[in-house]
Parts: structure tokens; sequence; C-alpha cells
């Protein structure tokens, strides 16, 4: 499993991608060349990190990625950092705006 | 005692739903003290299929869904991976995997501290 390109799932949503170095019994991971992917939509950026230490609590699920096969779905793009942020951004404003949408409309009561 | 029982459904189909909403079905390849998990021949299972999950509101499966989108990587090319036990919810097993009169026994076992 050593220097197996792994991707770890973290409690909060992101995904670190990188080389196992080391493990433990607690799922403690070290990871060499860390970077993280940061998808939006159909876009995705791979943000690079260097070495990583993560404590085990905060890992769900560690996959091991196949080198050859391709990791992504053809149609999904890679793009810059900056534009990733900006996607990241739009997102996160359009789902505030529901949210407060939602919360303006409570006095309806869907239910 | 749960750790001798998932031994014995090592090989088999099941479907781990993790504390995230995210369900993943594959062949069970190890399972430890932690009731730490390896699947092998992973992937990731359509939320709708799970009506217990559908009574939750519309917001939430909008959240979901986005969720979903989010771990392209788990239908393509993660074959085999590791589920630390403490992020597992609930484990779906195969019907044939389960003997109650087996359980009831180990269970009773237990609690007389045998």
């Amino acid at each position: 499993m050593i220097a197996e390109k792994l991707i770890v799932l973290l409690r909060d949503g992101r995904k670190l991608l990188g080389t196992l170095c080391s493990f433990d019994q607690f799922a403690n991971v070290v990871l060499q060349g860390a970077c993280e992917r940061v998808i939006v939509g159909e876009q995705y950026c791979d943000v690079p990190l260097g070495l990583y230490v993560i404590r085990g609590e905060n890992v769900v699920l560690i996959g091991e990625l196949d080198r050859e096969k391709d990791e992504l779905p053809a149609h999904m793009t890679c793009v810059s950092e900056a534009e990733i942020r900006k996607a990241e951004k739009a997102e996160k404003e359009a789902r505030d705006l529901k949210g407060t949408m939602r919360k303006r409309m409570e006095f309806l009561d869907f239910d | 005692m749960f750790f001798s029982y998932f031994k014995e459904l090592v090989g088999k189909e099941v479907t781990v739903e993790l504390k995230n909403d995210l369900a993943i079905r594959g062949t069970l390849h190890s399972v430890d003290q932690y009731l730490n998990i390896k699947l092998e021949n992973t992937r990731v299972v359509d939320q709708d299929k799970y009506p217990h999950m559908q009574s939750i509101n519309e917001l939430l499966m909008l959240i979901k869904q986005s969720k979903t989108l989010d771990f392209p990587h788990l239908q393509l090319s993660v074959r085999n991976c590791f589920i630390r036990g403490s992020v597992v919810r609930y484990v779906l097993l195969p019907q044939d995997g389960v003997d109650i009169d087996i359980l009831h026994d180990a269970t009773r076992r237990e609690a007389r501290g045998g």
C-alpha cells in the first residue's frame, strides 16, 4: 500500500490526493506531494499543498487510485486555481441566495 | 462479537452508508477491530434507491445531489477503498448473510458475560 497514489476524503468534504508515505492504526496518514482537488460543477482544480500529515479522526475514506485509468469523467475540465475559487464563490452565493429565499418563504408552510 | 460477525461476511456484497449520507456498495474485503472496512469493486449508490432518504426536504436533497456530483472519482477510478469505522452510519447486509438465530444466541451469550 505504501507509495500508492490515494484519494483521502475528509470529514469536511475535502478531497486530498497524494502518495502514501505512512499510516497507523488510527488512520493517521502522511501524504507526499499532496494536493486538494476542488470540484465545482464540471470544473476541477488540483491545488498543490506539499507534505501533509492528516489526523485520523478527520478521515472518512481512503481510496486507491488507478494509475492507468483516467481519474475523472472526460467532460470535466481542469481550470486554474483562480478560476476555481471564482466558481466556488459563485456557487456559494447561489446557495446562500437559495437559503435566504427559502427562509423568506417559510411562512407559506409548504408541507 | 460484531467483529467476528463481520469477519464471516467477508467476500459478500454490502452497502455502507456513511455519516455524510454517502452510500457505497462493494465487496467486503476485510474488517478490523474498530470496524474499519475495506471494500473492493466500489461504486456510489444512487440516493434515489433509498426511500428513507427521500423524506428529507427538498433543500437537503439539493445539497445531497451536489454532494454526489462531488464524488465522480468514486464511480470511476477508485476500485478499492478503506472506510474508517467511526464514519460509518450503518452497513446494509445481504439477506442471506443474516442468520437471526445465531445472532440471537451470540447477543445472549454476550449479555450473560460469557
